[in-house]
């Protein structure tokens, strides 16, 4: 192991985390947007918007990230829609992650008692009013293990802009391989900077989904 | 939209076709694997030895937390150079898939086991059953209709996962498309398009009806 | 307002897959009168009171509320905020202490001030004996507490109406008392209410009237000194025998 090396060029995977990280949040807070829109779609059903939201979900998550990203940067291009390497990597994950988010809250929502709502009627809540005090806050504390799942998911997902020359994690440590032949230190640096990125993020989301459970959140069992 | 007509050129679909089965062939050998593997290390994960848990707990989140594209490389070329052993890149990709797929399908076992409540085994022991009378007519069907569609969702994250192999030099269904698209780029200057559309709708028709069925199961087998 | 009845239901029918659960009911509801809705299961009981603030959707007839139609257009938010209902399952807001699933309606509802919904809101609970439960979650109750509380959110809207639907079914024996003798406080308030029960000695106490429902019919119609001792027909007489254990010997 080439301890220099390491030193050397952790900077650049640093640098290179910074980017991954960036692009990831960017992608999992516009996927969280998409998300909750097409749920809504579908809850409320609006016309036209449900069935497109039906038919995105179903197209986003049967289809690989990789395939969708060289569709966006190797595609689209050729009639007249060009992106940057790193517009087409937030589009991409936007796309593939909007669909898993909007599962992720639907069926969060499907989880709430009906008769939560009933009551929250009762009291002469608006639907808007309901949704927002009633309905929401059970159904994003059942959705939380589903949407942390979700944003590990998106962040190792990640991984794959390097195929759209975006110089992430993955497009170092290849650089460094093709160019230095150092492949243990490239390898060891790229996983531990993964770990660091997502381990915080998966014991975070398991602590908060403690939490929720803890306080009874979001479970419409009410018994003794 | 002259261009399209570059899918259709010379071999070229029936090409994309055979790097389809490609795809199809590593994903359905993991899948395989990883079930097999999965309902022992599964079985494992029950036990409540804390070696045992630890040692699974591990390995699980690794599997959660590595992005496979990370495996893959660790594998293909970091195997390749502290061993100096030359895997080719259909190995690399069926180990890894399997490495992954074995622990997340052994934790759906798991986690299907200790769902059923502790009153369906007292319940049957009650009523005189034998022990492998109760986990053959009431826990194991029981434990089944959880664990089926969970295993299919996990079988079309597999397929899609695939399409990192060409990363490491494997020729399946997207590197075929980036071929055909190379070759063509004078003739069919805006063959990219079709060729990508057409593996996406390639991988879509692979994966929608699998998770069709696996929805339908787990509506009709949870309601 | 005068005489006008609060509540007017006018050949009320609800069909479910066809079937008729609720067939051309009328009835009428004075200010203060309390009406109890009995009747074996499946007979409709439910269904009425849930059509009365709008959860299920009639497929004939009328309901009207102070003399105004209840239509399942916009109107129906402004009518719920005036007819207040709890259910078996308390359905309290599991998230939400017991202050705040008692302060949500009227604060955001009614657009009352919420330091003043709130003192209002402690007050009422002092009445029904949790003055110390206004911080509690309601998975730390009990099921007798947590009707209360549902009782005292339905009231906080001050509603010109309240419906009951089996309200002490799910209750433990020894906890139902507890959640009637609130009711029979509000009673004797004058507070209006139809309520669907299967506790016979309390309807006989809180009934001004009985109303007897059958197959979605109202079979009979009369003061429970009347209908709890000399019923006029013959199933309500094999109705009430369900509940006398010396019959069956």
């Amino acid at each position: 192991m080439d301890f220099d090396f390491i030193q050397r060029f952790a900077p650049m995977y640093v640098k290179a985390a910074g980017l991954t990280l960036r692009i990831g949040a960017i992608g999992i807070l516009l996927s969280l947007a998409v998300g909750a829109l097409c749920c809504l779609a579908r809850w409320f059903r609006v016309p036209v918007l449900r069935q497109i939201a039906a038919v995105y979900i179903e197209l986003a998550r049967n289809t690989p990230l990789l395939v969708q990203l060289f569709f966006l940067y190797f595609g689209l291009p050729k009639v007249g829609v060009k992106l940057s390497a790193e517009a087409c990597a937030i589009t991409g994950l936007t796309f593939l992650g909007g669909a898993y988010m909007a599962e992720a809250l639907r069926s969060g929502l499907e989880a709430v008692d009906k008769a939560q709502g009933e009551a929250g009627m009762c009291i002469g809540l608006t639907t808007l009013q309901n949704l927002r005090f009633v309905i929401l806050p059970q159904a994003l504390a059942t959705a939380i293990p589903a949407i942390g799942a979700n944003v590990i998911f998106l962040i190792k997902e990640t991984s794959v802009f390097s195929a759209v020359a975006l110089a992430d994690l993955m497009y170092v440590a290849k650089d460094l391989i093709g160019m230095y032949y150092k492949t243990d230190e490239a390898l060891l640096m790229l996983t531990v900077a993964y770990l660091t990125l997502l381990l915080p993020i998966s014991i975070a989301f398991s602590l908060l989904e403690r939490r929720l459970r803890y306080a009874g959140f979001g479970s419409a069992v009410q018994g003794q | 939209m002259q261009d399209l007509a570059v899918l259709f050129k010379g071999n070229n679909f029936q090409r994309l076709l055979g790097g389809l089965g490609v795809t199809l062939k590593l994903s359905l050998l993991s899948v395989a694997l990883s079930i097999a593997l999965g309902l022992a290390v599964g079985a494992l994960m029950t036990l409540k030895n804390p070696v045992v848990r630890a040692f699974f707990r591990l390995w699980l989140e690794t599997v959660r937390i590595v992005p496979q594209l990370v495996l893959l490389f660790l594998v293909y070329f970091g195997l390749a150079k502290a061993f100096n052993i030359q895997i080719t890149g259909e190995t690399a990709a069926v180990a890894v898939f399997t490495f992954w797929g074995a622990g997340e399908m052994g934790d759906l076992v798991r986690g299907a086991i200790t769902s059923i409540p502790a009153h369906q085994r007292e319940s049957s022991a009650a009523l005189g059953l034998t022990r492998g009378q109760c986990w053959r007519f009431v826990l194991l069907p029981q434990a089944a209709r959880r664990l089926v569609p969970q295993a299919i969702n996990l079988a079309t994250r597999m397929i899609k996962t695939t399409s990192l192999v060409m990363l490491i030099g494997v020729v399946e269904v997207l590197k075929v498309g980036s071929q055909i698209i190379d070759a063509a780029r004078y003739d069919a200057p805006q063959g990219a398009i079709w060729v990508y559309a057409a593996v996406f709708f390639m991988y879509f028709i692979a994966c929608w009806p699998i998770s069709l069925v696996a929805g339908r199961l787990e509506k009709r087998w949870t309601a | 307002m005068g005489n006008a009845p609060i509540l007017e239901v006018k050949n009320l029918s609800k069909h479910f897959d066809g079937t008729g659960v609720l067939k051309d009911v009328s009835f009428a509801m004075n200010e203060g009168e309390v009406i109890v809705v009995v009747g074996p299961s499946g007979c409709g009981k439910s269904t009425l009171l849930r059509c009365i603030n709008g959860l299920e959707h009639p497929d004939g007839g009328e309901i009207l509320l102070d003399g105004k139609r209840i239509d399942s257009g916009a109107n129906l938010v402004e009518v719920r905020r005036q007819i207040g209902m709890v259910f078996q399952s308390y359905d309290l807001f599991p998230h939400m202490d017991v202050l705040g699933n008692l302060t949500l309606g009227p604060v955001q509802a009614l657009k009352r001030p919420r330091l003043e919904v709130e003192a209002e809101a402690e007050k009422a609970l002092a009445r029904v004996g949790l003055a110390d439960r206004a911080r509690a979650l309601p998975r730390q109750l009990s099921g007798g507490q947590k009707q209360r509380v549902a009782l005292v959110r339905a009231m906080l809207m001050h509603p010109r109406l309240l419906l009951l639907d089996e309200i002490t079914a799910a209750l433990d024996p020894e906890m139902v008392r507890e959640v009637l003798n609130v009711v029979l406080d509000l009673a004797r308030d004058g507070m209006t209410m139809l309520i669907v029960t299967h506790e016979m000695r309390f309807a006989e106490a809180v009934a001004d009237r009985v109303m007897f429902l059958e197959g979605g019919v109202v079979l009979e119609s009369a003061k429970p000194s009347e209908f709890f001792h000399n019923p006029r027909s013959e199933r309500a007489r094999q109705f009430l025998n369900t509940f006398e254990f010396d019959a069956v010997k």
